[in-house]
């Protein structure tokens, strides 16, 4: 069993709508949407959900009015700013358990928190694992954790060979979370300053994480020198650009229809995803 | 007043508004960008400010000193993130775990542990022809956003307008960004994805008590379910950006959309005076 993610630094230059063609396109696979607090894959994939849970992860501070005696040893303490007017605000805990030792009184306790659930759900394409964090919530990196945790789990049962992953942007908490421990980081990045910026960054955390990379171009024909520029920079980092998709309007009008773009559309975007992924699949096995 | 531009999903334009409104008010008041997307922090390819002012971000992590240290493990039991472990004779620190609570230093009974600092990141100051200017990196292979979003709200300068740009996403960075704004831009774009992302970065931006509104990028593209979800949400669209070959070619050159196409400013002037009336009216209504 081998797990692809796919990454970008970057959001928005077309993670989605490239593991919802790679899931039409494999055989035997779990699909995993590791970008738990905006999660868009079940949008094109449109699951049955088969199992709902809750999930519990940290905890948060509660103030007892009664046995406080707003002497603000609390206040002064807490590193996150998370206790005001002796109450607890409750976005900005932590959850790290500081305050219940010091409080002279014992007037502070750790009350468990729901920050999300988590969901087996069955598609079209196979299984896929997906969650959605609470609003606000925290945790976003042990959420990805589980995720990956429960899909790793179905694939070893069922013998199944890929788990492909959409992953969150940027290299935060939750990147690092959807990356370690994976076999490929596919990095979709674009043809702009910005896309060429976060692609570095991301591909700086995949080498800090062990990961072997490759990189897709989309759109890559809107500034086709800085397309250059970045077959020039993956070359100098002996990263492999597996596909140059060109810009089509067939990627948002698939996305509305509610399809992987592979079936909405036969034409030179279809081709480069496919011959992507027939890459993706023998760079994974071989 | 501080005005946030998030926005759920990626890619949907957050950095071009931000640059643009602040380009296009700069001429009027004093106006600061704060860059506070800390894991791919892209305004600065825009607006390429010269820097004046550098400072790294620590958080405070354990140092334990083993003369001291009886190996008694309150350390390890207090510390939630499990950064600190204690054997028969040695106390390991995870110090890449550790959140910088300072729980362990201050409840150690041997008072064996001091803090000292652990680089996470970078912040750093500058301007841009007029433009009060200042990002955050958060250095690669590091976890934790928040404290370098915290950093750089420091640096926000309460004189004139500032302009925060938000990271992608609802969670905790996302929050940490926009927490204390006088008004949040949501920007989207009119499809299912930017649509799904919009409803969540409504309901955060309504969790943490700030007013919003909304502008729809790449209009043209793909339906019109953004709109009614706005007009039935009494959620108002301050501005329309259409699908534009043009626009897209300004963005991927790192130029902002306000200097190549200059008769934008008028349109992101007008944007302001909305939000601006719209935060009036609240602090008329609140009075009342």
């Amino acid at each position: 069993m081998k797990e692809l993610v796919v990454l970008s630094g970057k959001g928005g230059t077309g993670k989605t709508s490239i593991v919802a063609s790679f899931a039409a396109l494999a055989q035997s696979k779990v699909l995993v949407d590791c970008d738990v607090d905006a999660a868009d894959l079940h949008l094109v994939l449109q699951p049955h959900i088969r199992e709902d849970h809750e999930f519990w992860s940290g905890q948060v501070a509660v103030i007892d009015e009664g046995r406080c005696t707003q002497c603000n040893l609390c206040q002064e303490l807490c590193r996150f700013d998370a206790i005001h007017n002796f109450k607890v605000d409750h976005i900005s805990c932590e959850g790290c358990g500081f305050c219940p030792y010091i409080c002279p009184t014992e007037a502070i306790s750790m009350k468990e928190n729901m920050s999300g659930r988590w969901f087996i759900s069955d598609t079209r394409y196979g299984h896929l694992v997906h969650a959605k964090l609470g609003i606000a919530q925290e945790n976003s990196g042990k959420l990805v954790a589980t995720v990956r945790q429960q899909a790793r789990q179905i694939a070893e049962k069922d013998g199944i060979d890929y788990i492909i992953s959409d992953g969150p942007p940027g290299i935060g908490c939750p990147v690092i979370s959807s990356l370690s421990g994976a076999n490929l980081a596919l990095l979709v990045t674009e043809p702009t300053l910005s896309g060429i910026h976060d692609l570095d960054r991301v591909l700086g955390a995949c080498c800090h994480f062990g990961v072997a990379a490759l990189v897709c171009v989309n759109k890559y024909d809107i500034n086709e020198g800085n397309t250059r520029k970045i077959e020039e920079y993956c070359l100098s980092q002996g990263i492999m650009v597996g596909a140059k998709i060109p810009y089509n309007d067939a990627f948002t009008k698939a996305i509305v229809k509610g399809m992987p773009v592979v079936e909405y559309s036969q034409g030179v975007v279809a081709h480069e995803i496919e011959s992507l992924w027939y890459y993706i699949s023998k760079a994974l096995t071989g | 007043m501080i005005v946030s531009v998030a926005s759920g999903k990626g890619g949907t334009g957050k950095t071009l508004v931000a640059t643009s409104l602040a380009l296009s008010l700069k001429e009027r008041t004093k106006v600061q960008l704060l860059d506070c997307d800390v894991e791919e922090p892209n305004a600065h390819l825009f607006l390429k400010p010269v820097i004046t002012h550098s400072e790294a971000v620590c958080i405070p992590v354990p140092r334990v000193d083993n003369e001291k240290c009886t190996h008694c493990g309150r350390c390890a039991q207090v510390c939630v993130y499990h950064a600190i472990a204690v054997v028969p004779k040695h106390v390991l620190t995870f110090l890449e775990l550790c959140h910088g609570c300072g729980a362990c230093s201050y409840l150690c009974p041997e008072r064996a542990i001091t803090e000292e600092g652990r680089e996470i990141g970078v912040v750093e100051l500058g301007h841009s022809h007029g433009l009060g200017f200042a990002h955050g990196k958060l250095n690669i292979g590091e976890a934790l956003a928040p404290p370098v979003i915290r950093k750089v709200k420091e640096l926000a300068n309460p004189d004139g307008v500032v302009i925060i740009d938000v990271p992608p996403g609802t969670s905790c960075p996302v929050v940490e960004a926009v927490k204390g704004s006088d008004f949040c831009i949501l920007v989207t774009e009119p499809t299912p994805f930017g649509l799904n992302d919009l409803v969540l970065a409504v309901e955060t931006v309504k969790a943490l008590k700030i007013l919003c509104g909304v502008v729809i990028n790449r209009a043209g593209v793909g339906d019109r379910k953004v709109e009614e979800y706005c007009q039935k949400g009494n959620i108002p669209v301050l501005l329309v950006i259409p699908l534009d070959t043009e626009i897209a070619r300004l963005y991927s050159k790192g130029i902002t959309l306000v200097d190549g196409m200059p008769m934008w400013k008028n349109d992101f002037i007008k944007l302001f005076e909305k939000i601006g009336d719209i935060v009036h009216e609240r602090v008329g209504r609140l009075e009342r």
